[in-house]
């Protein structure tokens, strides 16, 4: 499975596909092609993880550049192949045997061997003095030519390692989970077939991209998925504000995009005409890639960064993207899209490592717009009364915190955040879906409340998962945050202090959104009942794995770190630190502070209410977060605005005086030359030869009619005559 | 005997069978100077077989003889058209051809 881990994203392109030609026509209305298809991916992720995990970890890291030099060497030689056999690529090789063979661990295991004895000839003989890396299981790669271009050949295919092994079953888990649970919500809704057939494609353009072996594929998959937002934010477009949303998450997106080519374009250069990712953060390791260069192209990354993971300041479009229905902000926010960002930092760590100096601690890009990100966008979830946005705002927080980890070199903590929030994220997203589904309203103030009673399920669904973000022991969310502490709090003392003030908010706004939603009285119209359960199905599912997921990399267990970490963060020297008690209490005291502070403030009714009523500063500071700092102002009225009048006027300028002068003249300068051959050519020229042509025949014709008597003797005599010219002529000039 | 003796006979009545096709105005007597034309020409053709010793010229003459048959047989036929069409021969009253 490994090496055919194309299926995976082949499959719900495949029921994309299908979807939008046979859909309508089907019972289910095309949710059957969906459901089969992503569960079916589901399933083999499954199975790829577990031949992953069997994978014998005996493949020793060389010293970055070793792999660079060699390749350099066998481009010389020009002889590319000889190269792929002995190093990283000789899996090509080794795993080819495998389909044949059809033992995967055995054969893989003797190409190691023969690798490893190959290549040890010099410089892996002396770097093994110096560089005790524990030995880690070898990425499995399988790539095909997609097109030559310039005498480069850029390929296409996958490369399973640990990390994408984890991260595409976690997108086929919440995407089947996500289309279960859309079966039921989005029942009856007027595009249903177009809505399963954007989910699939968004589900294998996320897909695509977490096995891209070379980041020209990544890009692919990066702005598929960009595409399929945009479609799904604005399923509902008929409603301006859903158009709008979708149009900003499409052009923030965007801004951040542009960055993510120009990056990809230095890099390219820069590492020797390559897009494989490997190869790439192996040159960026071992210093082949030039410093400005380098770090010209992470700066450019990074901003791909901020727009796709909605940080701090382009987070922007992600509240507004709850415009769509609420299982894709679930797909959105869980497991695609604005991962991807996260995905990206993890993928190339090797260029942010190298170019950021991440390993040396104090203070990075990476890491400050990590951390600004958390605690802004944490701030802002405070003021919300839509439970969603709540949420949005709360996944932003959380995507800093990744961003964050990654920028303090805790790169498995990074992508663990990723994973265990992947599952409690999905589950409060789909959870308010759930209960959106029975008040028909997002307003936690005015729709909401006392619904503990009538949502058993819901409720009981949404508290682990509360619980799970907020980091209370021994939930998901504990393990992983407490994992970013810890990686913080060796070299990066001020993020560490960041992190936890963050807990503290997360835990007190969740606890603010469970008050509003399931506590007090009910504040809606109607009588909320259960949903049904194709959507209590997954909120149970995900509440079970937001439970136990955590307990993955627990200290002792560590069985995440085992799988996903391998030859990237190894060869970069990725540190790792001991478990800390006291951190963890410390992080635990600051998510049950923050949910004592909201007990206190909502239940007890203690603490400064009608505080914004009372002091002119509080309320300044609710109205900055009300107007998310202004954010939006900021870039549709200062930024868009500025630039548009200028640039309007500008064009209007250019508009007026060239290109209308240039049209004007091209236009006079037409009709003269139009009137020109109208009076010359046409007129007198061909008229005169078309006329002349008819009046000469007349003439003609009427001059020789006067000949043609009728009368057969004259003919004769014509005859006569010409017999006796010819023959006179012929008498005397032959 | 001379062969110009039977050329000067056989020009003469080439002479009045072209004068019988130009100016006369009856169409039986067109149709009689055309046989005379022919004939001026066999006359021709025999005469320089029996001067060359080959019977060629007979032969040719005896063909012309049979297509000058023919030929007067479609003439004849056009003529009684005309007749009954005109209650005339006059060839210069036909000028259907006229353009």
């Amino acid at each position: 499975m490994l090496r055919n881990a194309w299926v995976i994203p082949a499959l719900p392109v495949l029921s994309f596909v299908l979807i939008l030609f046979f859909g309508k026509r089907l019972p289910g209305k095309g949710h059957e092609l969906g459901v089969a298809a992503v569960g079916l991916a589901l399933l083999l992720s499954i199975v790829a993880l577990v031949q992953w995990v069997d994978r014998p970890a005996d493949y020793e890291v060389p010293p970055p550049g070793e792999h660079a030099a060699a390749e350099g060497a066998a481009h010389a030689g020009d002889d590319e192949h000889a190269g792929e056999e002995e190093h990283a690529g000789d899996d090509e090789h080794a795993g080819e045997e495998d389909e044949h063979a059809g033992e995967e661990d055995e054969h893989a295991g003797g190409a190691v061997a023969a690798g490893g004895d190959e290549g040890g000839h010099g410089a892996a003989a002396g770097a093994e003095e110096e560089h005790h890396a524990e030995p880690v299981r070898r990425p499995v790669e399988r790539q095909v030519t997609w097109f030559s271009s310039g005498g480069v050949e850029i390929q296409a295919g996958t490369r399973m390692d640990g990390m994408a092994v984890v991260l595409v079953f976690t997108v086929c888990l919440i995407s089947f989970l996500v289309h279960v649970f859309s079966t039921s919500y989005m029942h009856g809704d007027r595009r249903y077939t177009h809505y399963f057939a954007a989910l699939s494609l968004f589900t294998a353009g996320m897909l695509i991209m977490v096995t891209a072996s070379n980041t020209l594929q990544l890009l692919f998959g990066w702005e598929m998925m960009g595409l399929c937002s945009f479609m799904l934010i604005g399923h509902w477009w008929e409603e301006k504000a859903n158009s709008d949303a979708a149009l900003k998450a499409f052009l923030t997106t965007r801004t951040g995009d542009i960055g993510l080519l120009v990056g990809l374009s230095i890099l390219f250069v820069s590492a020797g005409s390559t897009f494989d990712i490997a190869e790439i953060n192996d040159a960026a390791l071992s210093g082949a890639i030039g410093r400005t260069a380098l770090v010209a192209a992470a700066a450019a990354l990074l901003c791909a960064v901020i727009g796709k993971s909605a940080q701090f300041p382009l987070h922007t479009w992600l509240p507004d993207a709850m415009a769509g229905p609420t299982p894709v902000s679930a797909l959105i926010h869980a497991a695609t899209m604005v991962v991807a960002g996260v995905y990206l930092v993890a993928r190339l760590y090797g260029v942010f490592w190298e170019a950021f100096d991440i390993g040396a601690g104090g203070v990075n890009p990476v890491a400050v717009v990590g951390g600004a990100t958390v605690l802004i966008a944490a701030a802002l979830a405070f003021v919300q009364s839509d439970i969603k946005k709540v949420l949005a705002y709360s996944t932003v927080s959380q995507l800093g915190y990744m961003v964050m980890a990654l920028g303090v070199g805790a790169w498995t903590a990074g992508l663990f955040h990723l994973f265990t929030h992947a599952m409690f994220k999905g589950l409060l997203f789909l959870a308010s879906g759930s209960v959106s589904h029975a008040v028909h309203s997002f307003d936690m103030k005015k729709d909401m409340g006392g619904l503990r009673r009538h949502m058993p399920v819901t409720y009981a669904t949404f508290l682990i998962g509360s619980l799970a973000l907020a980091g209370v022991f021994p939930l998901a969310g504990f393990w992983s945050k407490d994992e970013i502490l810890l990686g913080a709090s060796h070299g990066y003392e001020l993020f560490l202090v960041v992190g936890l003030l963050g807990a503290f908010m997360t835990a007190a706004y969740m606890t603010r959104c469970v008050y509003l939603t399931f506590f007090g009285e009910f504040r809606g119209h109607g009588h909320p009942h259960e949903s049904p359960r194709a959507i209590t199905g997954p909120l149970v599912v995900l509440a079970g794995l937001s439970v136990v997921a955590g307990l993955l990399n627990a200290p002792g267990i560590g069985l995440f770190s085992e799988w996903t970490e391998g030859v990237t963060t190894v060869a970069a020297g990725v540190e790792h630190h001991d478990f800390s008690v006291g951190l963890a209490v410390l992080g635990s005291l600051m998510g049950l502070a923050g949910i004592g502070a909201g007990y206190a403030y909502y239940w007890r009714n203690l603490g400064p209410h009608r505080l914004t009523e009372r002091s002119a500063a509080a309320l300044s500071g609710y109205r900055l977060l009300e107007n998310k700092y202004w954010l939006d102002r900021l870039y549709t009225d200062m930024i868009v605005g500025g630039i548009k009048g200028p640039v309007a006027r500008a064009a209007y300028w250019v508009n007026q005086r060239i290109i209308d002068g240039v049209v004007n003249g091209v236009g006079i300068g037409a009709r003269a030359v139009a009137r020109f051959t109208y009076d010359v050519v046409d007129q007198k020229v061909v008229d005169g030869v078309v006329n002349g042509t008819g009046i000469g025949a007349e003439e003609g014709g009427s001059a020789l009619s006067v000949l043609q008597t009728g009368r057969v003797q004259q003919y004769a005599a014509f005859l006569f005559g010409g017999v006796v010219l010819l023959g006179g002529a012929l008498v005397l000039f032959a | 005997m001379y062969l110009n003796q039977f050329l000067f006979l056989a020009a003469f009545l080439f002479c009045v069978g072209v004068y019988g096709v130009l100016a006369r105005k009856n169409g039986v007597l067109v149709l009689m100077s055309v046989e005379l034309i022919l004939n001026a020409v066999n006359v021709n053709l025999v005469a320089f077989g029996a001067f060359h010793d080959t019977v060629v010229g007979q032969v040719f003459a005896l063909f012309v003889i049979a297509i000058a048959a023919a030929e007067v047989g479609v003439g004849l036929a056009i003529v009684l058209l005309i007749y009954r069409n005109k209650h005339s021969i006059d060839l210069t009253e036909v000028d259907l051809m006229k353009g």
